[in-house]
């Protein structure tokens, strides 16, 4: 039945499918794939879409199809990362700040206020060359987690400061329920709807930061994500040899896929707003 | 009123202190050695050095790059760099220039693209916002709220991207590069300016117009609801009258809150697409330090670049009492 | 003067139209203080908005009249309007002063600017200060303090912001004053204040001020008539002390039961029982339910508005 309703909203269907799309190209797709797409000079260089290599080849000699989807289950898997691990991060932080208060929570709120209002992309660019070359897709997720956490910490905090006051979880307090349980059976609820648009939000920026580190070349070299293909392609003047096929399909594909998962998001967030009642 | 301005200098000063220090420890916690990386460099474009030689500019190296004596040295003498004197030292890939007048030279064009981009999507999303949330139905609404949606979760630099290949390439009416003509302050030098700004002010424009029409739409469509709306109308206002004095007086004050949390993001935005125009503003200047491994220039942007966001901000947030009584007079 | 006549009005819902008013004829003379009682829900709210041609939106006129009759100082004639134009009159010849002074006001704008601003264009052409001036010695001669102009809502008290409310709608001469629960929300000292306010303006002003009010105690101290309103209906009306003296209609008269007397130490006693649904109201009189003299006829047909002596009508067979 919640399916049902689901469809109701555009925005989730759209989102939906979209998505799906990209899943099923980015974590399907791949196993089936006939070579290690990133492998060099594997086919003639800068073919032209054809019925053998659907989207052309690059000028490395890599297919660009099978790099695409490489390249897409590259990028949903670091962003699913970094949404995981910033929000299962913010969320214990934001928790203990809005419950504990007093001091835990000045220095958790001032932590989570000076990492937002600090421009986060000049700092990465730093982080990002000095480990020139040495970085992989698993140290620029620790650091994307590490910029990204205190945004769902904010959130969850205010709703919890709003919480330890609402006469509710009092009630519960007063019927002697442990913390843990007040926390389980009341707080988490509410927490569920949200965290669902705030995950896919995450995965949107985790994508966004990866990807704008990746076109100035400050990313992974070895790995293939939506963000390095530009960068590739953009380095070997494909747009100055019009070369459409090799930057057009990542570029694309990244419009899509975060216009997809912002209707999503939206979409989820309407509906967790009606269900509270606004 | 007090407590607010106090409140907010105060983290003013914090935060910038935070982020020194993070990029202050930020290289000593990193595997890397600026130091050797630097000598690395300089060894491996062809000249030989004796082993005296070597250690001898490991050791000036070292103290170029501030990292001679203990750490609380470092530390002191860092911070007092970057708060006071503002000297970084010499730029290495553009020797003897020094950073700090590469800085000089290069903010004034990152604070005019960010200025006027800010300017230009602030007012006219929150106009167009104005009219979306207060007349939903009307067909404009629906179109526009479509192409923010649209635009708004695209990534700065994608949509600089899909600009550059429009109008540079496929119907090339801009340029690719920024080459500015013209002596300063000329009519011809103005129009040069702007019309290499166009297209990187305009990535970071429409991106931003997004967010601030949705919001703004949100904003205003929650205070149509509100009771003093209804007795407006009651005293027989027109509607012209309750949508600019009622209902955006009281919407622009969350948005004037949400300007000052997301010119960090619009900084950022500004960075990626500066390099990609070669935009001669302090992205780019950034970029040029990550190329070359200019460890001084590097620091000196990003501590600037903190700085200059920090400060930033905290004008927004010192505005914002001007436009709300509620904070003005408690 | 404001004349309903046999005037349903109500608002479509999901359940069908709920008529808050159903079938009420009224009139509201010129110079005179009218109150409007009954419980929550009894459509006394709707009333006003009825009186005050505030149609659109959800509430709609489904049958009957409504006009008003105003003396256009420029023709030097009395016009008549009907409802649905009555907002083209909006703080030119009627004023409303809303429930609940906490979030009415724009929490942008001075005292004085909201003053301001809703004026009509004749006084406003008198020029900024001089209205400013008439603005400065209305307040002083009211006992308000002059530096109320200057001020942002949320820096005055709730009674001082419900005083301000009754003074912008009483500056400009008003024919016609609504007033919506105005001492509701405020402590009981303040809320004669209130009251002493509104009936020195309407002696002063001479013009028809309405008060809705589910507290029969300011109707008692205030009005000069009253209607005691029942599940959408008018079921008792006349001149206040005649009413709170000799209550014809069963339902007043178990409400002034209700009101606690100095000296007496008995129980008062409430009324049994809930008001019908609107959406569905029941056929015949609508009190019959909870009244203790009910009969079958009442459960049959519903009694009409009919005057037992000069000007105090009741709606009931039995009195």
């Amino acid at each position: 039945m919640v399916m049902l309703r689901t469809l109701n909203s555009p925005r989730i269907v759209g989102g939906f499918l979209i998505l799906l799309t990209f899943i099923v190209m980015g974590a399907v797709l791949p196993w089936f794939a006939p070579a290690d797409p990133r492998a060099w000079q594997s086919y003639p260089r800068n073919l032209q879409p054809s019925v053998q290599h659907l989207m052309g080849t690059t000028n490395l000699g890599q297919d660009i199809f099978w790099l695409l989807s490489w390249a897409i289950g590259n990028s949903l898997l670091l962003g699913a990362i970094v949404a995981f691990f910033s929000t299962l991060i913010g969320v214990i932080a934001g928790l203990i700040a809005g419950f504990k208060g007093g001091f835990v929570d000045r220095v958790l709120s001032f932590l989570m206020d000076a990492t937002i209002a600090i421009p986060s992309l000049p700092i990465l660019i730093l982080m990002a060359s000095i480990l020139k070359g040495k970085a992989t897709l698993f140290s620029i997720s620790l650091i994307l987690i590490a910029f990204n956490w205190p945004f769902p910490g904010r959130q969850v905090r205010s709703v919890a400061l709003s919480m330890r006051n609402r006469e509710f979880v009092y009630l519960a307090w007063f019927s002697g329920e442990s913390f843990k349980n007040i926390l389980l059976s009341q707080i988490f609820p509410y927490l569920r709807t949200w965290s669902t648009a705030n995950f896919i939000n995450t995965v949107l920026v985790g994508i966004a930061v990866e990807s704008s580190l990746a076109v100035i070349g400050l990313s992974s070299a070895d790995e293939a994500t939506l963000g390095t293909m530009i960068y590739w392609a953009i380095k070997y003047q494909a747009i100055l040899s019009e070369r459409w096929w090799w930057i057009g399909p990542p570029v694309v594909a990244i419009i899509l896929l975060f216009v997809g998962l912002f209707l999503l998001a939206s979409g989820l967030e309407r509906r967790s707003q009606k269900a509270r009642g606004r | 009123m007090a407590n607010y301005l106090i409140s907010r200098l105060l983290a003013y000063v914090g935060v910038i202190l935070f982020g020194i220090t993070f990029i202050f420890f930020l290289p000593r916690f990193l595997p890397s050695d600026p130091v050797e990386a630097m000598l690395g460099k300089i060894l491996s474009q062809g000249q030989y050095m004796e082993e005296s030689q070597v250690n001898a500019l490991r050791l000036s190296l070292t103290d170029a790059f501030g990292l001679k004596g203990s750490l609380f040295e470092q530390y002191g003498r860092f911070v007092k760099r970057v708060l006071i004197t503002g000297d970084f030292g010499p730029s290495l890939a553009m020797y003897p220039t020094s950073v700090s007048e590469l800085i000089h030279n290069s903010l004034p064009w990152t604070f005019g693209l960010l200025l006027s981009a800010v300017l230009i999507s602030w007012v006219f999303g929150n106009a167009l916002g104005l009219v979306v949330g207060t007349r939903p139905h009307w067909r404009i609404s629906r179109l526009l709220e479509g192409i923010a949606i649209f635009v708004y979760p695209i990534p700065y630099y994608v949509l600089g991207l899909v600009l550059s290949i429009f109008f540079c390439y496929i119907w090339p009416i801009f340029p690719l590069t920024t080459t500015v003509q013209g002596v300063p302050w000329t009519w011809s030098f103005v129009v040069s300016v702007a019309y290499n700004s166009f297209l990187p002010a305009m990535s970071i424009v429409l991106v931003s117009f997004g967010w601030w029409l949705l919001s703004m739409r949100a904003l205003s469509s929650g205070v149509m609801e509100e009771d003093f709306v209804n007795y407006g109308r009651l005293k027989g206002l027109t509607e012209g009258r309750l949508l600019l004095t009622y209902v955006l007086r009281n919407a622009l004050l969350p948005q004037v809150t949400f300007l000052a949390l997301q010119l960090g993001l619009m900084f950022n935005g500004s960075i990626i697409c500066e390099i990609l125009f070669s935009y001669p503003g302090v992205g780019s200047l950034i970029y040029t330090a990550v190329i070359q491994g200019d460890y001084n220039l590097l620091m000196g942007t990003v501590a600037t670049s903190i700085i200059a966001v920090a400060t930033a901000t905290l004008l927004v947030d010192l505005i914002y009492p001007l436009i709300d009584p509620r904070i003005r007079y408690q | 003067m404001i004349h309903l006549n046999n005037v349903r009005a109500g608002y479509s819902t999901a359940d069908g139209f709920v008529a808050a008013v159903d079938g009420v004829s009224l009139q509201v003379e010129d110079n005179e203080i009218l109150g409007v009682a009954g419980e929550s829900g009894c459509g006394k709210s709707t009333l006003l908005k009825v009186l005050y041609g505030h149609f659109g939106g959800s509430l709609s006129l489904a049958s009957g009249s409504v006009h008003a009759e105003f003396y256009d100082a420029e023709s030097g004639e009395t016009v008549t309007h009907e409802g649905h134009q009555l907002h083209k009159l909006w703080w030119r010849k009627l004023s409303y002063i809303p429930q609940g002074s906490m979030s009415v006001m724009n929490p942008v704008a001075r005292i004085e600017a909201q003053l301001i601003e809703a004026l009509p264009p004749a006084i406003l052409q008198r020029g900024g200060n001089s209205v400013l001036e008439e603005i400065k010695s209305f307040l002083s001669e009211l006992n308000l303090p002059v530096s109320v102009l200057k001020a942002y809502p949320h820096q005055l008290s709730g009674g001082m912001r419900q005083r301000v409310m009754i003074a912008m709608a009483c500056f400009f001469y008003p024919s016609l004053v609504l007033a919506d629960e105005p001492t509701t929300a405020l402590d009981v000292v303040v809320q004669k204040n209130i009251l002493l306010l509104l009936k020195t303006i309407q002696r002063r002003q001479k013009n028809a001020l309405v008060i809705v009010s589910h507290d029969l105690g300011v109707h008692y101290q205030v009005t000069d008539r009253i209607a005691i309103a029942y599940a959408g209906k008018i079921v008792e009306i006349g001149p206040t002390r005649e009413v709170f003296a000799n209550p014809l209609h069963p339902y007043t008269r178990a409400l002034i039961e209700s009101l606690p007397r100095l000296g007496e130490r008995s129980l008062r006693r409430g009324i049994e029982g809930r008001p019908p649904d609107l959406a569905s109201p029941p056929t015949g009189c609508r009190f019959a339910q909870r009244c203790s003299k009910s009969e079958d006829i009442c459960r049959q047909i519903s009694p009409e508005l009919i005057d037992r002596t000069q000007k105090h009508a009741v709606a009931c067979h039995f009195s």
